[in-house]
């Protein structure tokens, strides 16, 4: 930490060279710690109404009856929006024609499909006005039974699992495999429903100018945001602006325009002014996504010397009962450890709830918490060390393709992370271990994985005769930093010191930059900012070398380096000319050019592309009362090449603490009666607080990677949930000799 | 609703206000005069994004009635830096990376302050952890949080002692 703030308090000129690995601070940490960043709900147009939702509290069923007279009686509301005037729509918010198109409730009709569903907005001159009229409907219902439960419907196999992968999928003959076996072990595991809870709850304001919209609504990606409200309204994408510099938090839950978002524009429109909406945060847990509940069972096979002869890894999961999103939790045994025999499958029910989504790391999280239990309870089953059981079934090579590795560190992952954290005097055996205070005290580990994905990104770059450089793209910064970590990239794709970039983001009138998820936006966003200032050095260079007047003459464009707003001769760095130079003796104020990101065809064929992990942890347990506390973490990652340690540092820590969540926390509990969530807010669905982190290290891994992308990159915002969890639950079981076998891990489980 | 006459100091200027009774403290600072640093995350007091300090005492605004503090001294986020200068706290929050997505920062800084103020922490993560358990981070950037409050409570009794010398 000295080094690095000792490093950052340098100016950035005095740094030399590149911006890409500075610890640098976050370009909008001023905005941020002052109060002064505006998010979506901070914007207040003039003569702006407000906007409430009202929402079911039945889960199934049909609204039979509002009050919308009592409501409209009430002073200050303006108007009562309902089934009977919503304005028309230009496509049924049902129709779906593509995977990623989500069915969206736009009070389309008197159907209620799943809790917190809208079923009618109240517009008012004010926020209590808007409230009290929502209160005022007194709905009433002719309520169907709830479909609640991993076995509260009949079960199938889906189609697709995640964003289209096959949803039974094998290698081998598992039960050849598992027959052949010296040990074997089988184990089924359940993780809840999880609510993704960004701390910004999902707001709108929203302006109609004639079919032009002016919003602010947080996005994880704004073009196809866009493209879904152009579709539903009927409009053209270029007549919608959308802002959205900051998001209070995403997770996934942002990824997509949800309903009530929608409905804020339909306000709007309804009542001809601009209109806020800003979801309560018991109506976050239905209409904006979850993470589905799963129940998996895995079945392993060891030959006498440990190596895995067979992986059996199915997962049940949910859905709505009206559109699709099945976690893909059994893939997570595709990639992490060598067998000659693996199986997936998965199988799905459909509920009265609102449909999940992806939720940071989907079928990552949810299968490596049973995939790494299941690993350690094998190793036990061997009598093997788990560290050492992980090494005897390391995958050279991606266990179901067969395809080499771009990269992988994981054995230096494994080596550091251990060190640091003192595995090698840990006992085999449970219940040995106890502090002073009489604590039984446990460690385990786990492995973490994460795909290296890439989608889609443009973006603009501009050198000015100023010496001063732009670069645009249509970012989006929910917390991971994109902000710093894009001009830093953006820096060095222009050649110029990071204070002589201007970089803009989070607005839908700059170049399309994709989708901040997937772990993909600083590669694929990335890669196009670099493509851009190579494409627009270019030029200048262009300008440069085909000048007689310029010391850079005849080098030819391959022939210069930019570095610090000069071109120079590579082969003699002493001849080299300032980017105003040369801009000015073209009389030209600037040039511009643009960059795409995208994966590349030919690697993505050859190569398995994935950032691994370590993560161990500690944890003591109340040998009376069955508390638990993690006191220590250590995760160690590897994920090519790292744009700002500072920033990737708080994404690994972010993660594992979601892993702390994930194993120990959270969990939305159905009522079984009313299929209602009982614990939709934020005290009784539990996250981490202050107090439940203790500490926790992360070590950065050195890793280059030449095939996934010419900047190395990787991804780091979701890697941290994977093999954490499971460590805790492998740290619980070595406390207490009791194996979690459902999750969140609760005290009952350990007593008795 | 009949609207009740209130006076409030917000961050050193007076306001008279006539207000809804119905209002809350958070949604007469956003809502109204446009301070809108402080942020609804719950609006039922568990998250602790909108905490304010309300005569020198951290609260939530979100459960606070304005026309229940009547006469009192409101510090926001927008009174505690000194235009570009900022306060230790804020500074420390930045150094160490003490926040993610922002949301929950302006609430975790005036906690910090409200702590600090308390004198309850001292030098101990533990207690400071604890101390600050009512301001939830979903991003959880707990670490940075808990060593930027470190590293600005150092400094404000650095400042403290050169004011006595």
């Amino acid at each position: 930490m000295t080094l690095e703030l000792s490093l950052n308090q340098q100016p950035a000129h005095a740094r030399q060279g590149s911006s890409i690995g500075q610890p640098l601070t976050r370009r909008d940490g001023f905005l941020k710690v002052t109060g002064g960043a505006r998010y979506a709900a901070d914007n207040h147009p003039p003569g702006m109404l407000y906007a409430v939702l009202a929402v079911s509290s039945i889960a199934r069923g049909r609204v039979a009856a509002l009050d919308t007279e009592a409501a409209k009686a009430h002073k200050g509301v303006v108007e009562v929006m309902t089934p009977k005037n919503r304005p028309a729509l230009a496509i049924d918010p049902d129709a779906k024609d593509n995977p990623f198109m989500f069915r969206l409730d736009l009070l389309q009709n008197d159907q209620v499909r799943y809790p917190n569903q809208s079923i009618a907005v109240v517009i008012a001159e004010t926020l209590e006005a808007a409230t009290e009229g929502a209160a005022l409907l007194s709905p009433r219902y002719e309520a169907l039974p709830a479909r609640v439960g991993l076995d509260g419907a009949k079960s199938f196999v889906p189609r697709g699992v995640g964003i289209g992968g096959p949803a039974v999928q094998h290698k081998g003959d598992v039960e050849t495999g598992l027959r052949s076996a010296k040990t074997r072990i089988e184990a089924t595991y359940e993780t809840p429903a999880q609510y993704h809870n960004a701390m910004e709850p999902h707001a709108i304001v929203v302006a109609w100018d004639g079919d032009r919209l002016s919003i602010d609504t947080p996005s994880q990606g704004l073009a196809m945001a866009q493209g879904r409200i152009a579709g539903l309204f009927g409009i053209a994408p270029e007549n919608i602006h959308i802002r959205s510099p900051f998001l209070g938090g995403g997770f996934g839950s942002k990824g997509m325009i949800s309903g009530p978002q929608v409905l804020g524009i339909l306000a709007a429109r309804l009542v001809g002014r601009p209109v806020k909406l800003v979801l309560r945060r018991e109506q976050m847990y239905g209409p904006v996504g979850h993470r589905a509940p799963t129940r998996q069972t895995l079945r392993m096979g060891m030959d006498g010397e440990g190596r895995l002869t067979a992986i059996d890894h199915h997962a049940r999961t949910a859905s709505s009962t009206f559109d699709d999103f099945f976690e893909p939790a059994a893939d997570a045994s595709h990639t992490l450890y060598a067998s000659p025999a693996i199986a997936t499958s998965h199988d799905a029910v459909r509920l009265d709830t609102g449909t999940p989504l992806f939720m940071r790391a989907p079928g990552e999280a949810t299968g490596s918490i049973a995939l790494e239990s299941a690993i350690d309870e094998a190793a036990h089953a061997c009598g093997m060390d788990p560290l050492e059981f992980r090494l005897r079934n390391y995958a050279e090579v991606e266990p179901m393709t067969g395809k080499p590795f771009s990269s992988k560190a994981l054995r230096e992952c494994y080596r550091q992370a251990a060190e640091t954290f003192g595995w090698a005097s840990r006992p085999l055996q449970p219940r040995l271990m106890r502090d002073a205070d009489g604590f039984l005290t446990g460690w385990g580990m786990g492995t973490a994985t994460f795909p290296a994905l890439m989608f889609q990104a443009e973006a603009r770059a501009v050198l000015r005769s100023d010496g001063s450089g732009l670069m645009e793209t249509g970012a989006q910064d929910m917390g991971q930093g994109a902000w710093t970590a894009f001009a830093q990239i953006a820096a060095d794709g222009l050649g110029l010191d990071i204070d002589r970039v201007e970089f803009r983001a989070g607005s839908s009138d700059l170049p399309n930059a994709g989708i901040a998820g997937g772990s993909g936006h600083t590669a694929t966003a990335g890669m196009a900012i670099h493509n851009a200032g190579a494409a627009v050095i270019a030029r200048l260079a262009d300008l440069a070398t085909g000048n007689e007047a310029s010391p850079l003459f005849g080098a030819g464009n391959e022939g210069v380096l930019a570095r610090g707003g000069r071109l120079y001769r590579r082969d003699d760095e002493s001849r080299g000319e300032s980017y105003a130079e040369i801009l000015m003796r073209a009389g030209l104020t600037e040039i511009e050019a643009h960059g795409k990101g995208a994966p590349d065809p030919a690697s993505q064929e050859t190569y398995a592309k994935h950032a691994h992990g370590a993560v161990f942890a500690e944890v003591k347990v109340d040998p009376d009362f069955g508390q638990i506390r993690v006191t220590r973490l250590v995760g160690a990652f590897a994920a090519g090449r790292v744009i700002n340690p500072r920033l990737v540092r708080s994404q690994y820590y972010g993660g594992m603490i979601w892993g702390i969540s994930f194993a120990l926390h959270e969990e939305a509990i159905t009522d079984r009666r009313s299929g209602r969530i009982q614990n939709a807010n934020l005290a009784e669905y539990h996250v981490p607080v202050n107090a439940d982190v203790p500490s926790v290290e992360a070590l950065l891994v050195h890793e280059d990677d030449p095939y996934v992308n010419a900047l190395g990159i990787k991804g780091v915002g979701e890697i941290g949930i994977t093999g954490t969890a499971g460590a805790i639950a492998n740290a619980v079981w070595h406390a207490t000799g009791v194996r979690p076998r459902r999750f969140p891990i609760r005290i009952e489980d350990l007593l008795g | 609703m009949t609207s009740l006459p209130i006076t409030l100091t917000i961050n050193g200027h007076r306001h008279e206000l006539e207000v809804d009774p119905r209002v809350t403290l958070l949604d007469l600072l956003r809502e109204r005069l446009d301070l809108t640093g402080t942020k609804k995350g719950c609006d039922r007091g568990q998250c602790g994004a909108c905490t304010v300090l309300v005569d020198g005492k951290r609260i939530n605004s979100c459960l606070a009635l304005a026309v229940s503090h009547d006469g009192a001294q409101v510090l926001t986020i927008e009174g505690v830096a000194h235009g570009e200068e900022l306060h230790p706290v804020q500074a420390a929050f930045i150094a160490h990376d003490g926040f993610q997505c922002g949301f929950c920062t302006p609430g975790q800084i005036m906690s910090t302050l409200g702590l600090i103020a308390e004198g309850q922490a001292g030098d101990d993560p533990e207690r400071i952890r604890e101390g600050l358990s009512g301001n939830i981070c979903r991003c959880a950037a707990y670490g940075g949080i808990v060593e930027a409050v470190l590293e600005a409570q150092q400094q404000l009794a650095k400042a403290d002692r050169r004011t006595a010398a």
